[in-house]
């Protein structure tokens, strides 16, 4: 299979020394979905304005279909759709002006832009609001739109930046659909996301992005494969145990117990024998679960393993806002 | 929701002009297409709205009834001298809101996303400052026709009056590339608000616009009786009210040619720096 996207080593200094990449590499296969995994400030918005022709890269290359972005600008921006995490639609607009304009823009002649809005107005069942302007619409409807406008030129490369962060459930639930959907017809998609739910469900092949390095890359069944058979985790009624209970794991298992609020988590390889031990060391402490379950481990387990970082914590933003905090508990309340 | 059902992944084209010809056409009707997003946003922001009619309106009745009675103006009709004047400052100040929209798009992430659509680079700059000439149109229209109804008369002949308005419309586009460079500086519209009005002010007030240069203080004049502004609106009431003409013409296409070449490659380089 040829590789639809290709990044070579890839590297980014903004001003102020920041150095968003640094050296980035991944190939996406034609007809799959990859997901750029990380969390904010790792660098997976700088990797997507560069495969998109906004930045320019200090060092490294990347091709789109074959074509280099740094050479054939305008070629390559002919070739994929671009949805972006802040819905850059124009608010003042309706649905239909908007996704008209684009299709214009793309030198779509005036009914092609008119017939294909209105078809993208009705897949995306945006057609009761199709002449409102979009200061009426839902954040749920601001990204099917966004998303419509990607697909105008019925591109074959789709670049989704951050599909579904600050929707609710529901609203993720049904752009999951829809990206399936675009999925299941052929089209190449990357995607970056802070969810890791979302990566698992979507890619074929994910690559996890931290500080501006791939630091792990792979389908998220290898990943979760590295990361040991399955999960043991324990609730406890008093978070105060919780360190306790992770310091008396710390023998069963080769990988580090982790401590998550009033739960503990180790990854182990014997299975319920495992198990087995790991009740006799909680029995011999004195410690009582509250819960106790075996299970698949998640991407979410991956990310800690890799990075010792659990994903809700930001890079550095252990002391930062309360902002912060407020993500954190979206995302956690995500999870579930 | 169901997923889309229809959507037609061909195998993608790529879509580059077919030589210089088809380039220069899609250029064109990228920045049509980005005029009349533009326009369409004037007429659905109410406060762009109101800046552009309902300010000009009030400055026209606030000189004429308020501040005109108290100012002497040469050949007697204040509100003939003042008319050609209010052309000049409403196009000047409405100058601010070309800083302010694209101020807007850069921070609103609009302009990133013309970035990476295969359109000309330049239909966002050709886009806003056409959408701009064209408000200017229909604000000068709005003012010939409040200045009737306060008792402007035009002086001298259809076809003058036409080319003064002719030469504030080729000003104000010159000053749209001028003030797209402080929108383009600006990290939000906020910031281009406040930094185009200290320029504004001193050009539309400190100018023969509303009151005679020569009952300025002297260490004022040679500024006031040179500036473009001045010269604009000195135009403006040769053509529409008469007196010599051919003099002013020449220095007002002067400023105008002089602004488009100096600052509009200013805009331009900004416009590509800036991502």
């Amino acid at each position: 299979m040829p590789s639809a996207i290709e990044a070579h080593d890839l590297a980014k200094t903004f001003k102020g020394d920041v150095r968003a990449l640094d050296g980035v590499s991944f190939a996406v296969e034609e007809g799959s979905v990859f997901g750029l995994l990380g969390p904010n400030g790792a660098g997976k918005t700088t990797v997507v304005r560069i495969l998109t022709t906004i930045l320019r890269p200090d060092s490294g290359s990347a091709r789109v279909l074959g074509h280099d972005v740094a050479r054939e600008p305008e070629l390559v921006r002919s070739l994929f759709g671009l949805a972006g995490q802040y819905a850059a639609v124009d608010e003042n607009l309706t649905g239909r002006e908007n996704l008209r304009m684009i299709g214009r823009l793309n030198h779509l002649d005036r009914p092609v832009a008119a017939r294909r809005a209105a078809e993208l107005l009705d897949q995306f069942h945006l057609s009761d609001a199709a002449d409102r302007t979009l200061k009426t619409y839902s954040g749920g409807m601001r990204r099917r739109l966004d998303l419509a406008a990607a697909l105008v030129a019925s591109p074959s490369v789709l670049f989704l930046d951050e599909p579904t962060n600050g929707l609710d459930p529901q609203s993720r639930l049904d752009l999951w659909e829809v990206i399936e959907g675009l999925v299941a017809r052929g089209t190449t998609v990357l995607l970056t996301t802070q969810y890791l739910e979302e990566a698992d469900r979507l890619a074929s092949h994910v690559a996890v992005v931290d500080h501006g390095r791939v630091i792990s890359q792979g389908a998220p069944a290898e990943l979760k494969a590295r990361l040991g058979a399955t999960v043991l985790e324990i609730g406890l009624s008093d978070p105060g145990t919780a360190e306790r209970t992770a310091a008396a794991l710390a023998s069963i298992s080769q990988k580090q117990p982790h401590v998550l609020g009033s739960s503990v988590e180790v990854p182990i390889d014997g299975g319920p024998r495992t198990a087995m031990d790991a009740l006799r060391v909680l029995d011999q402490y004195d410690i009582e679960p509250v819960t106790f379950t075996l299970r698949e481990p998640s991407l979410d387990d991956v990310f800690l393993a890799l990075t010792g970082r659990a994903t809700e914590r930001e890079p550095a933003g252990d002391t930062d806002s309360a902002g912060q905090s407020k993500k954190a508990s979206r995302r956690a309340g995500a999870r579930r | 929701m169901s997923a889309p059902s229809a959507v037609i992944v061909a195998p993608a084209e790529a879509r580059v002009p077919d030589g210089t010809r088809e380039r220069f056409r899609w250029a064109i009707t990228d920045a049509l297409t980005v005029t009349g997003r533009n326009l369409r946003n004037y007429v659905r922001i109410p406060e762009s709205l109101f800046f552009s009619s309902v300010q000009p309106v009030m400055f026209v009745l606030l000189f004429r009834y308020v501040f005109g009675g108290a100012i002497q103006a040469p050949g007697g009709s204040y509100v003939n001298y003042l008319i050609p004047g209010i052309f000049v400052q409403t196009v000047a100040f409405g100058a601010v809101a070309t800083s302010i929209g694209l101020a807007e798009d850069l921070q609103k992430g609009i302009v990133e996303r013309f970035r990476a659509l295969p359109m000309a680079r330049s239909a966002v700059l050709a886009g806003r400052t056409l959408a701009d000439l064209v408000r200017n149109v229909l604000v000068v229209v709005l003012i010939t026709g409040v200045g009737y109804a306060v008792g402007f008369r035009v002086q001298t002949a259809a076809l003058p009056f036409i080319a003064g308005l002719g030469m504030i419309l080729l000003f104000a586009y010159a000053l749209s590339w001028g003030f797209a460079v402080i929108g383009l500086s600006a990290p939000n519209s906020e910031t281009a608000q406040v930094m185009a009005f200290p320029l504004l002010f001193p050009l539309t007030f400190a100018s023969s616009a509303f009151v005679p240069v020569r009952d300025m203080p002297h260490w004022l004049q040679g500024f006031a009786n040179h500036q473009p502004v001045s010269v604009v609106v000195n135009t403006a009431r040769a053509l529409m009210l008469g007196g010599p003409t051919a003099s002013f013409v020449w220095q007002s296409l002067a400023w105008t040619a002089g602004i488009i070449v100096v600052l509009a490659p200013i805009a331009v380089r900004r416009y590509r720096r800036r991502s």
